[in-house]
């Protein structure tokens, strides 16, 4: 008897603040309008800190609004070749059949992809007494295979004399999430061990059994937890941790953001894919003298002509800040990366320059 | 009894007064809403995950096609819910119990707070302290456990040297089930006949018989349901698991204390869909609609078991 009245107190106010909610959020949507063209980006979650920072360094000097939204590479190279966004990033560079829809999507003049974005991966373990650890690229992938199980094997300790390792169980960390660092580190065990690494490669990990961790900060933190842990990740997360120095030909090399980007130097160009796309096949097999070949290269991609001219000012401005000597250092203040060097600077400075409008009045 | 009392008056009330329409729509509408809202779901799982039931086995990811996709994930969800309820059921009963019949009126009182003040913590709270506080701790009782029980095959190792295990994610998974289960049977207990307690009482049962022979009984239904809620929780947990738990997809295995564990379906989508793309993502949604159809199939069974205990009841 009670209920009747104890409902209708309830039922009236909730309807109403639902009505309510639902103005609120309509006029929200209404507001917000800055002065200057919008313009609009997709793409790989590892650039967003760079681009926070490549949008704030931008915005400093020019007028607009420029948005980021970091729904994975994939998402946004889909994205960006559906016409949904005005650029995007991607930590691959874009398929064959993406380069035909990315092709049509732009029209004439075809689309512009430029490596923006360089991060050094680094390899971290937490092992007790061991501060310092050389590894070849067979024995990183035999460990990540689970086919050495113990830190004191042979294998390892012919290439680290006079370190005390001890007989503890490798664990092995992994992204369980699908990650694009996921797939260059496949990519590098594939090329500099493809023996020892019969593995398919793709954003997913492929061995099972291993410890595996949501994030780059899961894996940081399950190497911290764990004991006799090794890891892949950002290597701007590596904190105090050991990072493991990389056998490149004869020698051993730590990471750094110089090292990172001397392999895109080395690395081919990709052709047939119109004048604007500069992707590049990574030398992760390089024996290069200091080059650190585990490095994620992640792309911009715009197209070299859009309809609005305003807006594609703004990309092009925007874009020749992003692989500005300055740009590129924000970026690594902020989020770690490594700058590109200056000579790869001067090569794909032309495909930013050619960005620009049919449409001579917007 | 209310039904009984209330009947013929509604039907004899000749003047109907606007806020009585306007209460029967707006209730009406909100039943019907609630259906609508429920058949959306479901249309927008069997219409999204229906292009992955149709496509070839070698594009679903792993390339062994979808059954063998979702099966893992079904065993992972299954076992980690299912033991989660093993710990959190008993221990909801005997502190609902310990409220409403043992603790002084006080103590009670900020108990049931304490208790209910759990089911506000956001799970990715959860989540953390599993991963950080509760799995560094499990490390040492499990690498003993792995050594001196490893005969039973929920042991057997090798220990995680991280802790962040199935057993990790069960018992986190308690913990966040166990606000749920416990209001709902301190609410039933509470509500046990007086004059049950007092008969049972009268004829010299001591305080643990009375609570046998009057409590149990009257409040079994409310047991069963609060189990199921707490099960459906359970099941449908993402974020916490996700963060927890070291998965992998040939992780089928009774062993709960290795880094080697099956994802759950839940998990496994709020981790996989953001790099997800074609295919996959339908499959993500296929696994979805699995969830979707245990959980549907699991609060029914709870409802047929509630309705076939009730003729039973203490209470009647």
């Amino acid at each position: 008897m009670k209920r009747s009245t104890l409902g209708r107190a309830f039922v009236l106010p909730t309807t109403a603040a639902l009505a309510f909610g639902l103005v609120a959020c309509g006029s929200a949507n209404e507001e917000g309008a800055a002065s200057g063209p919008t313009v609009n980006g997709a793409g790989a979650s590892s650039q967003e800190a760079a681009q926070n920072a490549w949008r704030t360094g931008f915005l400093e000097n020019n007028d607009g609004t420029i948005n980021y939204d970091p729904v994975g590479s994939s998402g946004g190279r889909e994205q960006f070749t559906n016409g949904g966004v005005d650029f995007a990033g991607s930590d691959a560079y874009l398929d064959d059949k993406e380069v035909k829809a990315a092709q049509e999507r732009c029209g004439e003049g075809g689309f512009v992809e430029v490596p923006a974005y360089v991060s050094p991966v680094a390899l971290i373990t937490n092992i007790e007494g061991v501060d310092s650890l050389k590894l070849k690229p067979e024995t990183i992938a035999k460990i990540f295979n689970q086919k050495i199980t113990k830190w004191n094997d042979p294998e390892i300790a012919a290439t680290n004399k006079g370190v005390n390792l001890p007989d503890t169980r490798i664990v092995p960390v992994n992204r369980a999430d699908g990650s694009g660092t996921t797939e260059n580190f496949a990519e590098y065990l594939k090329a500099a061990a493809p023996e020892q690494w019969p593995h398919e490669v793709s954003d997913e990990w492929p061995v099972d059994g291993g410890e595996a961790a949501q994030g780059t900060s899961g894996v940081v933190q399950a190497v911290k937890n764990g004991s006799g842990t090794i890891g892949y990740a950002d290597a701007s997360q590596a904190g105090d941790l050991t990072t493991v120095e990389v056998g490149v030909g004869d020698e051993f090399v730590k990471y750094s953001p110089e090292a990172a980007s001397a392999v895109l130097d080395v690395s081919e160009r990709v052709e047939g894919r119109g004048e604007h796309s500069f992707a590049f096949d990574l030398a992760r097999d390089t024996k290069e003298s200091g080059t650190y070949p585990i490095v994620l290269v992640s792309y911009v991609l715009a197209c070299s002509n859009y309809d609005n001219a305003d807006k594609a000012t703004m990309v092009k401005n925007y874009l020749n800040y992003v692989v500005s000597a300055e740009g590129q250092k924000a970026a690594a203040e902020q989020a770690g990366s490594a700058p590109i060097s200056d000579d790869l600077r001067s090569k794909v400075k032309p495909a930013v320059e050619s960005i620009g409008s049919s449409n001579s009045g917007s | 009894m209310a039904s009984t009392t209330e009947a013929p008056p509604r039907k004899n009330r000749v003047p109907r007064r606007p806020g009585d329409r306007i209460f029967a729509g707006v209730s009406t509408g909100s039943g019907v809403l609630i259906l609508v809202a429920l058949a959306g779901v479901a249309v927008f799982l069997v219409t999204e995950a229906w292009p992955a039931l149709t496509a070839p086995a070698e594009d679903i990811p792993g390339g062994q096609g979808l059954v063998f996709y979702i099966w893992p994930l079904l065993f992972g969800t299954l076992i980690s819910a299912v033991l989660a309820l093993v710990i959190a059921v008993p221990l909801a009963v005997a502190i609902a119990l310990f409220i409403t019949y043992y603790a002084p009126r006080s103590i009670a009182k900020a108990l049931g707070y304490i208790i209910d003040l759990l089911a506000a913590v956001p799970s990715i709270i959860f989540g953390l302290w599993g991963m950080n506080v509760l799995a560094p701790v499990t490390v040492d009782p499990a690498s003993w456990a792995s050594e001196y029980l490893g005969w039973i095959p929920f042991f057997a190792g090798p220990p995680s040297s991280t802790g962040r295990t199935m057993l990790v994610a069960i018992i986190v998974l308690a913990v966040m089930v166990l606000p749920i289960i416990t209001a709902v049977v301190r609410e039933a207990f509470m509500q046990t006949p007086q004059l049950h307690e007092e008969a049972a009482l009268a004829i010299g049962a001591t305080r643990w018989e009375m609570i046998r022979m009057a409590a149990l009984p009257f409040g079994r239904s409310s047991i069963i349901g609060a189990s199921m809620l707490g099960l459906g929780r359970a099941l449908g947990e993402t974020m916490a698991v996700a963060m927890v738990l070291s998965a992998s997809a040939g992780g089928i295995t009774f062993n709960l204390i290795s880094s080697d564990n099956p994802p759950t379906i839940a998990a496994n989508i709020a981790l996989q869909f953001p790099e997800a793309t074609g295919v996959g993502i339908h499959t993500l949604i296929a696994s979805g609609l699995v969830l979707f159809a245990i959980t549907l199939a699991v609060n029914m069974i709870a409802r047929a078991v509630i309705n076939r205990r009730k003729d039973f009841d203490g209470a009647n």
